[in-house]
């Protein structure tokens, strides 16, 4: 009778049939010492992450997903069976049948080191120390989160991913994987993301900083040891970052100049608050709350120090000319944050270093945000791009099928 | 703006292009050509094109295929990074014909255009007896409403090459209609529907 009960409510959920449905987080230590850019050493650490379908038998069809700054593991369905739950961060293109087919692939998501979802990161404690790390975590390099990605690659046995994907700061991981480890992926998906942060990016990143450290409960990055939470200076930090990731025509449909609060009648002296202001207020509170402060300071300079073709005398062609696999490149007309410029960059480089690539500039007032929400173009064509992956991998399963048979 | 093409080129264009050849098809449409230079001529490159819907036949067939719309230049390709540039029923779409033909060559070291000829008879006498301009299967549009902003004849065609300095290294002619087809060989601007033109920039012959 409770199983009756359960299905009922899952299959209430307007998306039952394409859904992962509900799933729950799975993690592992990894005990191989793990030597960072910075030259210190994670001794062990753990990793939290998520998978959704099957890996197949010669372990071919696995596709990691490098998750953007606010994301994590949780990328696709749900934990419980509340339907007012909100499901995973790109819940829209993972599920069966859905762009990022959990019917053909082995879909893989971890939290990155230095998160705050159950990866190690600055809220753990330092297992040198036994304290918390705080703000003495070590800064990070992309490359260290490929590397930690390598290691959980091996230890779920895949050799070689079917694809990597990644939007925004998901889709600079996934170039690097390309760069460090060409011959560990077949097809790398590159989504509203950039070779490096322009000067405006570092800004916008530099002000999130700011308010951070300018929160007196920041306690200079050791309030969980103070038993304090700079939840003011982080949701001020959000709200500056997540207007870059609206665009004005968006803002204008959605929140126009409407208020929220007071009125512009004369007479009437009760203050007024825009739509626009509660809209941010809110989505800053709400971060606050489940993000953690020293997290957001790692991740921040990561992305400003990132440059994928620094050590390639900082010319893009030659950088990519190591790569092995596949390109997909996808940008969004209004996004201003990784404008289609900057994937057009991208696109310019792969083609000067005669990789494959396919490039798509998707038409969306939704700004940086397109990258995860349901546009029909991007999902259609992102979709007809996997199924050809999947295609290869069947063709090299029936051959080798046929060799052995032979 | 999307170009409905005329497939009966590609037959015979197609052997012209080299074995693994590294390849930019300008105006790519679905992708059918590249598609199949891929299987026969197990050529390299990409499509430019910016119509979604051709884009998404693209992706489907595997070809690489570039969200662009074609302007004037090609300036995010570096000078000979192909060694063959193609533009099939499309030049006449172009807002700037000969600027692109000057790109194409400095791109690739070789292009093949293929375009409708507008000194066809049928054209001709169209105008000339109708006194409007010429609405045919194949250009179904009005005068206001065609993407074809840039017709040319054969004649006009070869006149632009040959004070560019280019040299033809093949060309051919091809017609539907059987009494085109008898008589495109010997008189090609009045008879031919559509051009194909092989060109180069080097004077002497590479192959």
């Amino acid at each position: 009778m409770h199983k009756n009960k359960m299905n009922q409510q899952s299959s209430s959920r307007p998306d039952a049939e394409n859904s992962i449905g509900i799933v729950t987080a799975k993690s592992v230590d990894i005990t191989d010492p793990l030597t960072l850019a910075c030259g210190q050493v994670l001794s062990e650490y753990h990793l939290v992450y998520e998978t959704y379908g099957e890996l197949n038998s010669d372990k071919t069809n696995g596709i990691l997903i490098c998750h953007a700054l606010s994301g994590n593991h949780h990328a696709a369905g749900y934990y419980t069976d509340d339907t007012n739950e909100k499901p995973g961060w790109w819940h829209n293109c993972i599920g069966p049948g859905k762009a990022i087919d959990t019917n053909k692939f082995f879909v893989v998501v971890p939290n990155n080191i230095g998160g705050c979802h159950g990866t190690t990161g600055p809220s753990s404690i330092n297992p040198d120390t036994g304290k918390i790390w705080g703000p003495d975590f070590p800064p990070l390099r992309f490359r260290d989160w490929v590397d930690s990605q390598v290691q959980l690659s091996d230890h779920l046995g895949i050799q070689t991913w079917a694809a990597i994907a990644g939007g925004s700061l998901g889709g600079m991981q996934a170039m690097r994987w390309s760069l460090e480890y060409p011959d560990r992926l077949k097809h790398c998906l590159v989504i509203a993301s950039a070779m490096n942060l322009s000067p405006q990016n570092i800004a916008f990143n530099e002000m999130a900083r700011q308010a951070i450290l300018a929160d007196p409960d920041y306690c200079e990055g050791r309030y969980l040891e103070e038993g304090k939470a700079p939840t003011t200076g982080l949701a001020l930090a959000r709200m500056i970052g997540h207007v870059t990731y609206l665009s004005q025509s968006q803002l204008d449909e959605r929140f126009g100049r409407d208020l929220s609060a007071g009125s512009f009648e004369r007479g009437n002296d009760n203050p007024v608050q825009f739509e626009i202001e509660s809209y941010l207020k809110y989505k800053g509170d709400q971060f606050a709350e489940d993000f953690d402060a020293n997290t957001y300071m790692v991740i921040t300079r990561m992305l400003d120090v990132f440059d994928l073709a620094r050590e390639y005398n900082d010319d893009p062609v030659e950088a990519f000319s190591k790569a092995t696999c596949r390109y997909f490149v996808a940008s969004f007309s209004t996004d201003w944050r990784f404008s289609p410029i900057r994937s057009e960059e991208i696109v310019s480089a792969l083609i000067g270093a005669n990789k494959d690539v396919s490039y798509l500039n998707i038409e969306t007032d939704r700004g940086h945000d397109g990258f995860l929400s349901d546009i029909p173009r991007y999902t259609k064509d992102l979709g007809l791009y996997l199924d050809n992956i999947s295609k290869e991998i069947f063709a090299k399963q029936v051959n080798a099928g046929s060799e052995d048979a032979s | 703006m999307r170009v409905v093409k005329m497939r009966v080129d590609f037959d015979i264009l197609k052997n012209w292009v080299p074995q693994g050849s590294h390849v930019l098809d300008l105006a790519c449409g679905d992708g059918a050509l590249l598609r199949s230079l891929m299987d026969d001529r197990a050529v390299t490159g990409y499509g430019l094109e910016n119509d979604h819907t051709s884009i998404t036949q693209c992706i489907e067939k595997g070809v690489n295929v570039i969200d662009r719309e074609l302007v004037r230049d090609l300036s995010e390709f570096r000078n000979n990074s192909f060694d063959l540039v193609i533009m099939t029923q499309a030049i006449q779409v172009m807002k700037y014909p000969d600027i692109i033909l000057d790109e194409m060559l400095r791109v690739g070291r070789e292009c093949i255009v293929t375009f409708p000829n507008f000194g066809n008879l049928r054209t001709r006498a169209h105008l000339a007896l109708r006194g409007k301009m010429p609405v045919t299967k194949k250009l179904p549009y009005q005068w206001y409403d065609t993407p074809n902003i840039h017709f040319c004849t054969v004649a006009d065609f070869q006149s632009l090459c040959q004070s560019k300095g280019y040299r033809f290294i093949n060309q051919a002619t091809q017609a539907e209609l059987l009494f085109n087809k008898q008589f495109k060989g010997l008189w090609p601007n009045l008879f031919a529907e559509n051009a194909i033109y092989h060109l180069t920039k080097e004077t002497t012959q590479t192959e």
